[in-house]
């Protein structure tokens, strides 16, 4: 072997390691990227959609939209609420009785409830329930061309497809959420009045004694920032679902749907965090 | 010739790395019936999608009766687009919607007319659509020629200047493929729209279409009326046009335009000059009375059973035929002169009247026949041809000689 050879042989080798130690990093940034031009992407179409809010044709579309996101999804929501607030009752029973302070069972119940666990396990369940059916909807109708079609007739389909879906989203979130709650208190009472013994009186008093109106509102401002972020992910994977690169067809509108639900949960618990943060200030 | 209502100037589409046409030059004259064919997988549907534009050319420009699309003011577009209607391969039919709503959309969304308004219209496209009793129903619920109906009558319910179709037979039989042409000639003359069709349905297109524009290796390689094709020479007519007509025959049994005129040519040609041929031209006469009265499905089934009775027929002596039109067949007995052709026709008029003009009828078409009838004339003429003539001149002189010579009972549609 010359001494060239070797020189170049070494020069391949640092150029291999080199390689190997930042492709990671590429992988990641490239990620990051393409994860930030989808965000970018979602805040023009969500800003697009809701410049057409304001038409005079869209009522009877935002109110069917309304009957399908949100009065369906009430029984859900429901059995759900009845169920969190029953065991947020029994648990907290159990821990409070240790120090005595059972007495608070509403009030922990109740802002546990109104303050985190409504809006976040709304917006979750109808993530479940009518976001990912959203997405198969609108996915179905751009791989069979009835998006096209509606373009063809002049009709816009933001304004036809997605606006009334945010729309409604941004009505029918909050009023799930005041479902959820009282719902969840009622669970609460349930566990800690009428199975524990707990005193009926103390459990109301304590919720009316610290539940001021401030909490309500936030957990309102909670359930709208949910629903844009639900409908705008839902009603985005669905409409650009033929420019996804990983699969075409059914099974893409499949994987959007898939997509649809786990950004969301995802941002629904990150967006949480943010807005509780910026609340509390 | 006029100003072309739509002309591609050097149009370019990629889509990636992959062009898919490169410098399509081409011009759709306004009135006429437009057909792009070639191959599927060429790029015609593309092109098509260009003209409403959900495609933009890569290079190029389109033109909208002279003047470029894209120095027009947006309203000026929206205008000009807005009377253009798309009907789509796949038919892109609401399916949470039944056939009425999806045909009334367009004016729901687009105009300020009165609900009653809106019914009455949509409820007269539907009648003309034949599709009264579907009006309730669901796409999904529909048949494959039902369906394609309810896409023309959603296509046709904004009265547009301008109606593109995009491969409008796809997946349907022979009889329902010429029953959708046929649909679309007569829609195209009532409306007097300007049709611009995508097919590879040759050559049942070139019966109702006015031009042909022939869509090859990414460009336009031809602009003419369907006669002018036939004498196109270029690797086109090799490798598209025999490929997509061996597919023929599907409908009546009979020989394509162009094997007709080889076996014409291969039979006549070691004749001596003198020596006589005869060309019988048959019709079924006015069509669009028969559709208004059975319907499309039915008056293509007619017309199928015609061509293989004529096929049948004829083919047992020696003779052949072709479909020349819609409703036009043209048979050549070419050792017959024209009294033993007249001989030969008369015993084809015996056995049509005596009986098998009701076996023209398929089993299913015999069972609804009620004692409400209507006739339908069936005419032929005879004319005899020398071997160095061409036979266009035969056939013209047939026809001159048409005469009745019999009728087809059918019922009238309920």
């Amino acid at each position: 072997m010359s001494f060239d050879e070797g020189d170049n042989n070494r020069s391949e080798g640092k150029k291999s390691l080199y390689l190997l130690l930042t492709k990671p990093f590429a992988v990641i940034g490239q990620n990051v990227i393409s994860w930030i031009n989808s965000m970018g992407a979602a805040a023009v179409f969500l800003v697009l959609a809701l410049l057409k809010t304001f038409h005079t044709k869209q009522l009877s579309k935002v109110i069917q939209q309304i009957y399908y996101i949100g009065a369906r999804s009430i029984t859900i929501i429901m059995l759900v609420s009845l169920f969190t607030g029953m065991v947020l009752g029994l648990q907290s029973y159990h821990a409070l009785v240790q120090f005595g302070a059972e007495g608070s069972l509403g009030t922990l119940v109740s802002l546990s409830l109104i303050r985190e666990l409504g809006p976040v396990l709304t917006a979750i369940m109808i993530t479940a329930r009518a976001g990912s059916a959203i997405t198969a909807e609108i996915g179905v109708q751009r791989i069979s061309e009835q998006i096209d079609a509606l373009e063809t007739m002049r009709i816009d389909p933001f304004r036809y497809l997605v606006t009334p879906r945010i729309t409604a989203s941004i009505i029918s979130f909050p009023l799930l959420t005041t479902v959820f709650d009282l719902i969840g208190i009622i669970g609460g009472y349930i566990s800690g009045v009428a199975l524990m013994g707990l005193n009926a009186g103390v459990y109301s008093h304590s919720i009316q004694a610290y539940v001021d109106m401030e909490d309500l509102t936030n957990g309102f401002v909670k359930a709208i920032v949910f629903a844009v972020i639900v409908a705008t992910v839902c009603c985005y994977q669905g409409y650009f679902v033929h420019m996804r690169e990983d699969s075409k067809g059914a099974k893409a509108v499949g994987l959007a749907t898939t997509s649809a639900v786990v950004i969301s949960c995802v941002l629904i618990l990150v967006s949480d965090y943010v807005v509780t943060s910026l609340l509390m200030v | 010739m006029n100003t072309a209502l739509i002309e591609f100037q050097n149009i370019t589409k990629r889509f990636g790395e992959q062009t898919v046409l490169d410098k399509v030059n081409l011009q759709i004259y306004e009135g006429e019936v437009t057909t792009i064919i070639g191959l599927s997988g060429s790029g015609k549907s593309v092109l098509l999608k260009h003209i409403i534009g959900l495609l933009k050319p890569d290079e190029g420009r389109i033109l909208l009766r002279g003047k470029p699309i894209n120095e027009m003011k947006k309203t000026e577009l929206a205008e000009a687009i807005s009377k253009i209607s798309y009907m789509f391969q796949s038919n892109a039919l609401f399916g949470s919607m039944t056939v009425y709503e999806n045909i009334a959309l367009p004016l729901l969304e687009n105009t300020n007319m009165k609900k009653s308004e809106i019914h009455d219209r949509v409820m007269a496209r539907i009648e003309q659509t034949e599709l009264t009793e579907a009006a309730q129903k669901y796409p999904s619920e529909l048949s494959g020629g039902m369906q394609k109906r309810a896409a023309l009558a959603r296509a046709l319910i904004t009265d547009p200047n301008v109606v593109l179709f995009d491969e409008p037979t796809t997946g349907q039989d022979p009889v329902r493929k010429n029953a959708i042409l046929s649909m679309i000639a007569q829609y195209q003359k009532k409306f007097n729209f300007t049709a611009v069709m995508v097919s590879h349905e040759i050559p049942d297109v070139y019966f109702i279409s006015n031009r042909i524009l022939a869509l090859y290796d990414k460009t336009i390689v031809f602009q003419g009326t369907p006669e002018e094709l036939s004498g196109f020479d270029h690797p086109f007519n090799d490798e598209v046009i025999r490929s997509l007509e061996g597919l023929q025959k599907e409908l009546t049994g009979l020989y394509s335009r162009r094997q007709f005129k080889v076996l014409h040519h291969s039979q006549l040609q070691s004749r001596k000059s003198d020596e006589g041929y005869s060309v019988v031209v048959f019709d079924l006469s006015d069509m669009n009375s028969i559709v208004s009265n059975i319907g499309y499905d039915r008056a293509q089934e007619t017309i199928h059973s015609m061509g293989k009775y004529i096929d049948k027929h004829f083919g047992d002596i020696g003779g052949f035929s072709t479909r020349r039109k819609i409703n036009e067949f043209v048979t050549v007995l070419p050792f017959s002169n024209l009294d033993e052709a007249e001989s030969i026709v008369k015993e084809f008029i015996k056995d049509f009247q005596q009986g098998e003009i009701s076996n023209m009828w398929n089993e299913e078409q015999k069972n609804v026949l009620t004692e409400k009838c209507i006739d339908f004339p069936i005419k032929a003429g005879i004319a005899e041809g020398k071997p160095v003539a061409g036979i266009d001149s035969v056939i013209k002189l047939a026809k001159s000689h048409q005469k009745e010579i019999g009728r087809l009972k059918c019922a009238v549609k309920e």
